[in-house]
């Protein structure tokens, strides 16, 4: 009996030890993406995800000959998801700041889109200071950078924070909020289709580097400094070699690096 | 340092010393919505209850739908139809007036917590009343008590023997239940621990969140019992 039972635990170790390997090697990476937030990663009517990350994403799995799985998640789990391994890297617009920087690694930097306030039509004034916009209604995406802004310069404002940011420039549509702040490309879609009646363009916000960071990256677990490495020369080499300008043209009106 | 911040820094946790002022007042707003939704569903409830038991049989129709509605579909589903639905219409609610209450996310949940709530309570008074043996209307009126003398001495303090446990039950699923405001840019207790969340990603905040609303719960309870000690002093229960 005991002779078995040593040979099954050798058998189970014979066996475990190849797939440990394996994982080390990155054959197969999950990807963590939030499905709504377009033109970066969308769930589309037909439930297919779309996008420039979806392509993008797609497009450095085959440079790295991995195989990749997308996963959806909400975005306000969208860290603890990857901490608790239900996929191996975020690739969700997220900018790579300091205070996610504490629990996550970035990769490069592959893209940096200016931060825009869009309002109603009927608004002349392309002021968006705090002092202009005391008093006034801003919504924006919960557990984002722009909430976090929002927060810090804002303060004479009503910060109203949505699940998605889809939600927020609904509101706007409805006229509940005055202004929505988010990533220009983000706002792109919504001004010129849903909200191409109500809303417009007010001006872009000036970064504030301790809260929006250098720009987008992929993140991953910390002790996942191989994937990192892996991840980091895809995104050097598609640079490099103009495929990251091919699939960001597809999706973006303007450069985005 | 603000004695709301004090918890925190007493027991060590960064997260809960930064935000323990957005806790509490999220505390206090799930507590008013929630309190202000229970009275206003109690009332309404009881009178639903009183109208389909009593009223005219088209209004007890239309009364009986209006309850299967709200007690048939998801609480976030009817929240979400009054604030995205209902708020969409904005130039009507202007016309009429209106605009004011589908504007703020804190009346939209108010009317959809009280909405949903007064036809659970509703259907909570109306098996309440039916559970009653009939000779106690009779009783009343052999004695010559009027409609509402009856309900008033008669019914209505031996109902609440019955509704009083379900109707607590009820309000501590509007306590829960409140978290769905967070969803709707309301900072309630849910709102603001996921604000603090979204910044520490200190998981430890959503353990303080729930204490808290396990001691709301358990101050609930501790009020029934008395309650309910108080409504049936003249029964030998215990």
């Amino acid at each position: 009996m005991k002779t078995l039972t040593l040979a099954v635990a050798a058998a189970c170790i014979a066996l475990a030890a190849p797939a440990v390997a394996q994982q080390k090697e990155w054959k197969e990476i999950r990807i963590g993406t939030e499905g709504a937030y377009p033109p970066f990663n969308n769930l589309n009517a037909k439930k297919e995800l779309e996008g420039f990350e979806i392509d993008y994403g797609n497009m450095l799995c085959e440079k790295m000959k991995v195989k990749c799985t997308w996963v959806v998640q909400d975005w306000d789990g969208i860290i603890p998801a990857l901490l608790s391994n239900k996929y191996d890297v975020i690739i969700a617009g997220m900018n790579a700041t300091e205070e996610r920087a504490k629990k996550v690694d970035f990769t490069a930097v592959y893209t940096k889109t200016p931060i825009s306030m869009i309002g109603a039509k009927s608004i002349t004034s392309t002021d968006v200071s705090p002092a202009a916009l005391k008093g006034k209604a801003i919504g924006t995406q919960g557990s984002t950078i722009h909430a976090n802004f929002l927060e810090k310069h804002y303060t004479g404002s009503t910060p109203r924070l949505y699940p998605t940011q889809e939600e927020a420039n609904l509101d706007l549509l409805n006229g509940r909020v005055d202004y929505v702040v988010a990533d220009k490309l983000a706002l792109e879609d919504f001004i010129k289709g849903k909200g191409k009646d109500c809303c417009k363009f007010i001006a872009d916000v000036p970064r504030d580097p301790a809260i929006h960071g250098p720009g987008v990256g992929m993140a991953v677990r910390k002790e996942d400094g191989a994937l990192k490495a892996l991840l980091n020369k895809a995104i050097e080499d598609s640079i490099k070699d103009g495929s990251h300008k091919k699939v960001a043209d597809k999706w973006f009106p303007f450069p985005v690096l | 340092m603000r004695w709301c911040e004090a918890p925190g820094a007493w027991i060590g946790l960064e997260v809960l010393q930064n935000y323990g002022c957005r806790m509490i007042s999220g505390l206090w707003l799930t507590i008013e919505l929630v309190l202000i939704s229970f009275t206003l569903g109690l009332v309404i409830g009881l009178a639903l209850a009183l109208l389909r038991l009593n009223g005219p049989r088209p209004l007890a129709m239309l009364i009986t739908g209006y309850m299967t509605f709200f007690r048939g579909t998801p609480l976030l589903g009817q929240l979400f139809l009054i604030y995205y639905g209902l708020g969409s219409f904005r130039l009507f609610w202007q016309d009429v007036g209106l605009w004011w209450l589908f504007r703020e996310p804190y009346y939209c949940c108010l009317l959809a917590f009280t909405a949903n709530t007064a036809a659970y309570q509703a259907e909570i008074f109306r098996g309440a009343f039916l559970a009653l043996p009939r000779g106690q209307t009779e009783a009343a009126e052999a004695l010559g008590l009027n409609r509402i003398a009856t309900y008033w001495t008669v019914l209505l303090p031996q109902a609440m023997i019955t509704a009083l446990r379900p109707l607590g039950n009820e309000l501590i699923v509007m306590i829960k239940a409140s978290a769905l405001a967070s969803l709707v840019t309301l900072f309630d207790l849910m709102g603001a621990t996921k604000l603090a969340f979204a910044r520490s990603f200190d998981l430890n905040i959503y353990l303080v969140a729930a204490l808290l609303y396990l001691g709301l719960v358990e101050i609930i309870r501790r009020i029934w019992d008395a309650m309910e000690r108080r409504l049936t002093r003249h029964l030998v229960l215990h």
